[in-house]
């Protein structure tokens, strides 16, 4: 089992929050939405596991490449 | 402050350019700035600046109060709204009005007619103006929206009442994807502060065709000519042109009638976009042509227009709302040669059009010539931050052509760069260089499905 961190693609906002600690995810679920230039990007489970953490809050802002989420898979 | 100053309630390339139209008739500017706005370029380009709040729009751009107590801070006469934030909202037309000051729009009244777009489908009906078929009621329950949907027949479009700028709206292929669709489209739509949809027949293959209006408060309504906005991504054009391609002059004068009658369906007074769906193909025809909404403001895209009528939009939305008469004729309005505009974006088309923001450490963008307009709304050095769209500039050509005109702007469009961020210059150029584009077989999706092709420099995209 490891640890796997889940990291914002860009310099953004959190704007929804859609999965929660013990989350059982697939691979391409969803974890969070973030907003950036009037876009919403979506952050995803890079590959199936058990969402550990949730690292940010809803209108907290996040720098490229900062870990948002952790996932033990 | 001159008791004719102009409060330019917006940021970017839009509170630039009205600036410069306000300088052109002597007026005097005020700016305002959130706090991540304080050394913006638009900021530069008025008389004088107040701060309206943090950098989040909703704190900022969107709050009425900060608004309301910035013009009565600068004395502020006339508030201009320009796109976006709230420029379509009726409270704040009502709340300038409520404070004394001039909103350079249409009245409340007729932006609560048009704004939504359930309201405005109505209000065509009503004008004999035919609107995409659909369901716009107020059970908003999912039996009743997935009941309509098929119906209506499957593909639909499902679209927040109060969505705009392609956010809150989703497409739906069949019933079986109708639930989760409803659900994003929902989400989205709660940004706008109402979380009402409506479902729309989905035009497969579809081009963007709208028309400018421009109406005085004595009963004259004009109509500008029509564009073709039809290059998009995310459902936001990136790529505008004025003539349409393949609109003769009675489809023209046929779209005119169309859009001026809604503006006198609704006593509609200053510039207005009246937007319509068309099916795909190089000359579009008249049952083919469906309306969809109406814009109460000033659109991105206004300059095409201005370059082929020789018009200066922003005048004339300030002169009509001081009470001044439109002093032409339809027949007088004539259209000449042809535009074409590109949005250059901070964004990555390689990656599916991902926005980027970040410090423009170095922007080249085209010097203005004949024939060539840059409204640019940052500089080099400037932050583009992730609060704000991610425009730069729009890069205008004008030639007597169509296909000189996009040689012209794909050219200059060769000739941007930017670092410190991604810049979407050299795949809006290959789109503007492509076969389909110009021989005008685009449809709205031809961007995204084109994206590969035309990063890779395949000449058959």
């Amino acid at each position: 089992m490891a640890e796997v961190k889940i990291a914002a693609e860009i310099a953004a906002s959190v704007w929804q929050i859609q999965a929660r600690p013990g989350d059982t995810l697939a691979e391409g679920d969803t974890v969070l939405l973030l907003e950036s230039m009037k876009m919403e990007i979506p952050v995803t489970a890079p590959r199936a596991g058990r969402l550990a953490a949730i690292l940010v809050a809803e209108g907290e802002a996040v720098e490229e490449g900062q870990t948002v989420a952790l996932l033990e898979a | 402050m001159a008791a004719d100053a102009v409060l330019i309630a917006n940021r970017g390339e839009i509170a630039c350019r009205i600036a410069a139209t306000c300088r052109r008739m002597g007026l005097p500017t005020v700016a305002v700035f959130s706090e991540a706005d304080a050394a913006a370029m638009h900021v530069a380009a008025a008389d004088r600046a107040e701060p309206i709040g943090p950098a989040h729009p909703r704190h900022s751009y969107l709050s009425i109060p900060a608004l309301i107590e910035a013009a009565r801070r600068s004395g502020a006469r006339m508030v201009h709204p320009g796109y976006g934030f709230l420029s379509e909202n009726a409270e704040f037309a009502a709340a300038c009005a409520g404070a004394g000051l001039v909103f350079i729009g249409p009245s409340p009244e007729a932006i609560r007619a048009m704004g939504g777009k359930a309201a405005a489908k109505a209000v065509a009906r009503r004008a004999g103006v035919a609107a995409v078929p659909g369901y716009e009621g107020e059970d908003q329950s999912e039996g009743r929206l997935l009941a309509e949907a098929e119906a209506i027949g499957f593909p639909v479009l499902i679209k927040a009442v109060a969505g705009g700028g392609g956010r809150g709206m989703r497409a739906v292929a069949e019933a079986a994807g109708f639930p989760a669709a409803l659900a994003a489209a929902r989400r989205e739509a709660g940004a706008f502060g109402d979380e009402r949809v409506l479902v729309e027949k989905l035009v497969p293959r579809a081009r963007h065709i709208e028309v400018q209006i421009l109406a005085d408060g004595h009963g004259t309504v004009l109509h500008l000519g029509e564009r073709d906005c039809t290059l998009q991504r995310r459902n936001q054009k990136l790529v505008e042109e004025s003539p349409a391609p393949g609109v003769d002059p009675a489809l023209r004068a046929e779209l005119g009638r169309r859009a001026a009658a809604l503006a006198r369906a609704v006593g509609y007074v200053g510039a207005g976009t009246v937007e319509f769906v068309a099916e795909a193909g190089a000359t579009p025809q008249a049952d083919g042509i469906w309306f969809i909404e109406m814009n109460t403001r000033l659109q991105v895209e206004h300059p095409v227009t201005e370059m082929v009528t020789g018009l200066d939009l922003v005048e004339w939305q300030i002169r009509v709302a001081r009470g001044e008469r439109l002093p032409w004729t339809q027949a007088e309005i004539r259209l000449e040669g042809h535009a074409v505009e590109a949005r250059l974006c901070a964004e990555d088309p390689a990656r599916g059009f991902l926005p980027s923001p970040g410090r423009l450490a170095e922007l080249i963008l085209p010097g203005a010539a004949p024939g060539l307009r840059v409204d640019a709304g940052v500089r080099q050095g400037d932050t583009l931050t992730p609060f704000y769209d991610p425009m730069i500039a729009k890069v205008i050509a004008h030639a007597p052509t169509r296909a000189e005109a996009l040689a012209k702007l794909a050219a200059a469009l060769e000739g941007c760069t930017a670092r410190g961020v991604a810049l979407n210059a050299a795949f809006l150029a290959a789109a503007l260089r492509s076969p389909a584009m110009r021989a005008a077989e685009m449809d709205t999706h031809f961007l995204e499905r084109a994206r590969a092709g035309l990063l890779a420099g395949d000449a058959a995209a």
